[in-house]
């Protein structure tokens, strides 16, 4: 998992019928310091993330485990939306 | 699994349901010299580990849901199954 802002929406009308309903968004990954790391990814979201939201995602196979994990095609998904920024703390 | 040191934590109400009761640890991945890369994870946190410690984080998700939660089959990529004490390497030669 990491930690990420989201940056934007995805718009696709044409996609596989089990991303039917699913919000796309455009995530970009953060370092510890809330800075930017590596390059901005398509994260299916389940849990009502919207743009501007600090959140964390995961990867993988693991990925498709909050929907129907047969028949959602996701290898990143938004799996928590973070209190706010003060709410991730480094001792 | 990689290396990593625990640098703090974070707080998140919305979650996955699979996450209730688990603590999310951030974490910066080290190289087996201890000195940090620039990648930062997250991961729950299986064995009590606390901030400074350097830990062992396994990557799979198999093992890594059913280490934090017991069960396998959540949204969960990674989880700190050990704390390290110490690594010793070979001397360059």
């Amino acid at each position: 998992m990491q930690l990420a802002r989201v940056i934007g929406t995805v718009v696709a009308s044409v996609k596989n019928e089990s991303l039917e309903g699913r919000t796309l968004l455009v995530v970009q990954t953060l370092n510890k310091d809330l800075e930017p790391a590596g390059k901005p990814m398509v994260a299916v979201d389940s849990v009502g993330a919207g743009k501007g939201d600090l959140v964390f995602w995961c990867r993988g196979k693991e990925a498709s485990f909050p929907f129907k994990r047969e028949d959602t095609p996701t290898d990143c998904t938004i799996i928590a939306i973070v209190d706010s920024n003060a709410h991730v703390t480094q001792a | 699994m990689i290396l990593a040191r625990v640098v703090g934590n974070v707080v998140a109400t919305k979650k996955d349901r699979r996450y209730e009761n688990a603590s999310v640890m951030l974490c910066q991945q080290i190289n087996p010299a201890g000195d940090e890369t620039a990648t930062t994870v997250l991961a729950l946190n299986a064995v009590d580990a606390g901030v400074g410690d350097m830990v062992l984080i396994v990557q799979e998700g198999w093992g890594a849901s059913t280490a934090a939660t017991g069960k396998a089959g959540a949204a969960i990529d990674s989880a700190i199954v050990g704390v390290v004490d110490r690594i010793d390497l070979l001397e360059d030669e």
